[in-house]
């Protein structure tokens, strides 16, 4: 799996928290030029293993190399990182704070052409506590640019913003990923994953249990589309006879022929009365995927403690 | 070392800014010493005392008919020239040496002038020599200037290092810069001169201001004076720095910094003398930073101590400031308890 232009790699990467063992001996590699999504629910160890990768929390055991060489604070200059929330020093105005974080690093990017980049010039002297939530992130994100890094890791960058200002945000990290960076970004919203990323880790209670392009897994899983009935309409017929349930009051069925499935219903008498049919994302995947995993790993579990 | 400039001079000016922008505790700091400083020359606008006071050199076991006067304080001291200071301060009505028969009076205090008469009613005075001092009288005002300026300068240094480190790290500022190639060392220092500079310069126009209203008392070099502040705001800083090295809870760190002030209020000198009191809570008063630098300061404006009289103080606040700071810089932690 891991290609000889990978520029960052994890290797068996461990971190526990007493009993907790918030990260399980994960791997993966990240190619030149790629956003690269780390993707699950809350609390399923994404920020976690970012911030192990930023050097920011030391694994319990695993390895993790830049450029094939060992993390350590001379990487920290190629790497951007813009957190999922940070407090920025107060009764600074977007200008200092940009000025201030430049002075930091050896050789920083041109401040200019970053405020250009997040749009920041309109704002400029506007003290930092006063932004909405929206020009905080491109605050947050030129601060990550301002050392001209190679490697830019974005921790769900777009959490609490409204659809319209998520959107902005999504062309803007299109835009530096034009400019031959690598991100790297954890998100639990699938469709941000989908718009952006060109290969992701699908993260579990710590475990990787999907990894490959969003097209890739997708195909991998579902065949044709996903048709959604109300269970009302199955009357007698159980529900794993014809595909999984979502939620409590609809069942999901794979359609790999669409017309097909549709006469097969009709003929078991099943009505189509609220039938929707759609193409499966990554939302659907992570369900799919989440519902399996989840029954094996309590199987194993089960296992060892016979 | 030019990138260490840069880095320092960078999150330097940014605190400053941060300070100075933030009017609310930047009034306070200057407001508060000024009308504690006015509520005390009010309260104190008599001359303070209600009682007579002489000074008794080379006490002798006999008991003399004027050390018999009531409502007369006598106390006795083993230098001369010591009390000799106290009655050109005012703080003595009278010095008497019964063994060489003389007796001092600072000509410019009406009480001396009761207290020669009440004396010379109960000796011979044939057999007295006289002599007198002269001197402007000390005020409480004087006297408790150093305590409250070097009160304000301990809030200033232990609250505003220790509850802006804790608050940093709570809200992960140190987080975000932990994430950039500033190195811990940069980041102290520059919080250590920044408020260094915040504090001298916030003490330094109180005293101006101050002095032009009240005139205060100064024998010593103002350059001495600034010299013990410095040393005094450094050792204070440097034990902010110490108390809020890893503690990520505000609540915890400001039960600290409280337990560090408040001994320090109370028995430090900063509202009363401790010549009088029990040796042991000398020994304690001892070992706190702020004792040696009100001491320090008052002995420059009172006593006219210089270097050489201060030299015992200098050596302990810069003992204490090694000390902290050694122990501050290697247990602090960007993350904080437990990370």
């Amino acid at each position: 799996m891991f290609s000889m232009s990978a520029i960052v790699e994890v290797q068996n990467l461990t971190k526990q928290y007493g009993d907790l063992t918030a990260v399980n001996g994960i791997s993966f590699g990240v190619n030149r030029g790629i956003c690269f999504g780390l993707l699950g629910p809350n609390g399923a160890g994404k920020t976690t293993t970012i911030e192990m990768m930023e050097g920011l929390i030391q694994p319990t055991s695993g390895e993790i190399a830049f450029f094939g060489r060992a993390l350590d604070k001379e990487a920290l200059k190629q790497i951007g990182i813009q957190f999922q929330s940070t407090a920025l020093q107060d009764y600074l105005t977007v200008n200092e704070t940009l000025e201030l974080f430049s002075s930091f690093y050896p050789e920083p990017a041109d401040k200019d052409e970053v405020m250009s980049l997040c749009d920041l010039h309109e704002i400029a002297d506007r003290r930092h506590q006063k932004l909405s939530g929206g020009q905080k992130q491109r605050l947050l994100l030129a601060l990550a640019l301002i050392n001209d890094p190679q490697i830019l890791f974005l921790d769900e960058p777009t959490t609490g913003l409204d659809p319209h200002a998520r959107r902005n945000f999504w062309d803007l990290i299109s835009d530096i990923k034009k400019r031959g960076k690598t991100i790297i970004l954890t998100t639990h919203y699938m469709d941000e994953a989908e718009y952006l990323c060109d290969e992701i880790v699908i993260m579990d209670q710590g475990n990787i249990i999907a990894q490959d392009t969003p097209q890739k897994l997708l195909t991998d899983h579902f065949s044709g589309a996903i048709m959604r009935l109300p269970i009302a309409n199955l009357g007698d017929i159980a529900i794993s006879d014809i595909g999984r349930p979502f939620g409590e009051h609809h069942v999901d069925i794979d359609a790999a022929d669409v017309e097909q499935v549709i006469s097969d219903l009709l003929s078991r008498g099943i009505k189509l009365e609220g039938l929707q049919v759609k193409s499966a994302n990554l939302d659907d995947l992570f369900i799919k995927l989440t519902g399996h995993q989840l029954q094996e790993t309590s199987e194993t579990e089960a296992g060892e403690c016979i | 070392m030019r990138q260490f400039y840069r880095r320092f001079s960078a999150i330097l000016k940014a605190r400053n800014l941060e300070f100075f922008r933030d009017r609310s505790s930047l009034g306070w700091s200057i407001v508060f010493p000024v009308l504690l400083l006015a509520g005390f020359a009010l309260v104190f606008s008599g001359d303070g005392k209600s009682q007579y006071k002489v000074g008794v050199v080379n006490k002798t076991s006999e008991v003399s008919e004027f050390s018999q006067t009531k409502f007369v304080e006598f106390v006795s001291y083993k230098s001369e020239q010591n009390a000799l200071d106290k009655l050109r301060q005012h703080r003595l009505d009278l010095l008497v040496n019964y063994q060489s028969k003389t007796y001092w009076l600072n000509e410019s205090s009406p009480n001396g002038y009761f207290m020669e008469q009440i004396l010379l009613s109960k000796v011979n005075a044939n057999d007295w020599k006289k002599d007198s001092v002269d001197g402007r009288q000390i005020r409480y005002v004087d006297w408790v200037l150093p305590g409250i300026l070097g009160m304000n300068m301990m809030f200033s240094c232990l609250f505003g290092v220790g509850y802006v480190i804790v608050r940093y790290r709570k809200n992960m500022v140190l987080k975000r810069l932990n994430a950039t190639p500033v190195t811990a060392f940069e980041f102290l220092t520059a919080q250590i001169v920044s408020r260094l500079f915040i504090v001298m310069f916030l003490s330094s126009a109180v005293f101006i201001g101050c002095n032009w209203m009240f005139d205060f008392y100064m024998l010593g070099s103002y350059f001495d004076l600034f010299l013990i502040g410095v040393l005094g705001a450094f050792s204070l800083i440097s034990l902010g720095l110490l108390i809020a090295s890893r503690s990520r809870s505000e609540e915890l760190t400001g039960g600290l910094l409280n337990m560090a002030t408040w001994p320090m209020m109370i028995l430090s000198g900063v509202w009363f003398s401790l010549e009088g009191s029990p040796e042991f809570i000398r020994q304690v008063a001892y070992f706190l930073p702020l004792t040696h630098l009100v001491e320090g300061a008052r002995a420059v404006m009172t006593e006219g101590a210089g270097l050489m009289e201060l030299s015992h103080h200098i050596a302990v606040l810069v003992t204490m400031t090694l000390v902290f700071l050694g122990l501050g810089t290697v247990l602090f932690r960007w993350e904080g308890d437990g990370r």
